[in-house]
């Protein structure tokens, strides 16, 4: 436990001082945002309808930016084989650094949301929803990710492999989160929906550590 | 009574049998020194003892129990130190040192502690930079101050004199000499001199696939 907030307070003091990885995704995602109300033309109709897809679409795309580098660095200096060695448990490890990219990239990407939403004059009664689901979904992002990010270790060109092995996975998080926020939309419940994404976290949480420390152990090898 | 010991070690790197049938035994205080030319398994020897790399047979144990099979509880016994110094470039070499020595000892004196082992290689007045100002030799003394800052019992060094000047590689003999004294066990890898007193030497070329002949095939 005292490895796992040592962890998390060393990265998120990295992200802090070499720090363009959040303003970065944050500046990626309203810009991805942005370029819809171009590309399909400024009906008011149209954008709402779109709103919460195109929200949650830009979401994943940024929040994947900075995952190749979430164990790339410690990985090419040689923390991760001292991490690997160290007395903590590399599953714990793991999970500290996937947290602290959670807290970096996907806690500014809720934040964010509900601006870019009157930007696509979505309906004000799906706000609420939009901030629960991305609130939701985004942990599991960083989890599937953090999987992904272990397996490219050492490969080249690893931040396209990148998106081609977890944004398959990121398909379910996607469906559950537009359906929710389009479900308060249209006046329905949304519970099942939200029950569901609650699910996948509680499965990622202990699933995607434990497959992520598999595939650093074999990165160190 | 501590003993660290390998039996029947055999390294395969990349299809290519690197050592086998390698024997090695160490107990409180021991030394052992890892010689022999390039390509001949110091590293990956050192690799295999902390448990970075699997064994294609034979194994680790320490006290009688294989390392492997609890690979915490041997993380927690050890310190390595490889190729790579593991120095944060935006971190500075307090922090450094702090952040690792924080992962195995707690408490309010910690920063004395790290204070003391910067001190130990004379980098005290370092304490704040920045590792990206450091130099190659100053940045092995970050992380050869980082198993001084937190005790360990069996130190992995491999190529630990690399870019050090001749000062630093005396003090360094002085603190293996005195790890030695308090009970500890180190393998080092060396090319270069380095004076330990009483260290049993092993040449991995007397191990290499050439020179060892197997009945059995292990060729993947």
């Amino acid at each position: 436990m005292i490895g796992f907030v040592q962890i998390l307070r060393r990265d998120l003091r990295l992200a802090q001082r070499q720090g363009m990885d959040s303003v970065m995704a944050v500046m990626f995602f309203v810009i991805a945002v942005v370029l819809f109300p171009f590309g399909v033309g400024p009906e008011p109709n149209i954008l709402a309808r779109i709103a919460a897809g195109v929200i949650w679409v830009a979401a994943l795309l940024s929040s994947m930016l900075s995952l190749e580098r979430l164990f790339q660095t410690d990985y090419e200096d040689g923390s991760l084989e001292l991490l690997t060695l160290s007395p903590i448990t590399l599953e714990v490890a793991v999970l500290a650094k996937i947290t602290a990219h959670w807290l970096t990239t996907g806690l500014p990407l809720i934040i964010a949301a509900p601006l870019l939403a009157v930007l696509l004059n979505m309906s004000v009664s799906g706000f609420p929803m939009l901030i629960l689901a991305l609130a939701l979904g985004t942990p599991s992002l960083s989890l599937i990710g953090g999987v992904g990010a272990a397996l490219i270790l050492g490969s080249r060109r690893g931040g396209v492999l990148l998106s081609l092995l977890i944004l398959p996975l990121y398909i379910p998080v996607l469906i559950f989160g537009v359906s929710a926020v389009d479900a308060v939309i249209g006046g329905f419940e949304a519970k099942a929906q939200l029950l569901i994404m609650a699910g996948f976290l509680l499965a990622a949480l202990p699933l995607c550590p434990w497959a992520a420390a598999a595939a650093l152990r074999q990165s160190v090898e | 009574m501590s003993e660290f010991s390998g039996k029947d070690l055999t390294c395969i790197r990349g299809q290519r049998r690197v050592f086998a049938n390698l024997d090695f035994n160490l107990h409180d205080g021991g030394a052992l020194v890892l010689i022999g030319p390039n390509g001949s398994g110091k590293s990956s020897l050192l690799r295999l003892m902390a448990g970075l790399l699997p064994a294609a047979a034979g194994a680790v144990s320490w006290d009688g129990a294989v390392t492997s099979e609890d690979p915490e509880a041997h993380g927690g016994r050890l310190h390595y130190v490889g190729h790579l110094d593991a120095v944060k470039p935006v971190l500075s070499v307090a922090e450094n040192i702090l952040f690792w020595a924080s992962l195995r000892v707690g408490g309010p004196d910690l920063p004395d502690r790290v204070a003391a082992a910067l001190e130990a290689f004379g980098i005290l007045h370092l304490s704040d930079i920045p590792g990206r100002f450091l130099s190659a030799g100053q940045k092995r003394r970050v992380n050869l101050a980082r198993i001084i800052a937190a005790p360990a019992p069996l130190w992995l060094l491999d190529e630990p004199t690399t870019a050090l000047d001749r000062a630093t590689i005396d003090a360094l003999e002085g603190h293996i000499a005195a790890h030695r004294a308090a009970g500890g066990m180190v393998v080092v890898s060396t090319h270069s001199e380095l004076h330990l007193e009483a260290a049993q030497k092993l040449d991995l070329a007397a191990y290499s696939a050439g020179s060892v002949t197997l009945d059995m095939d292990l060729a993947i």
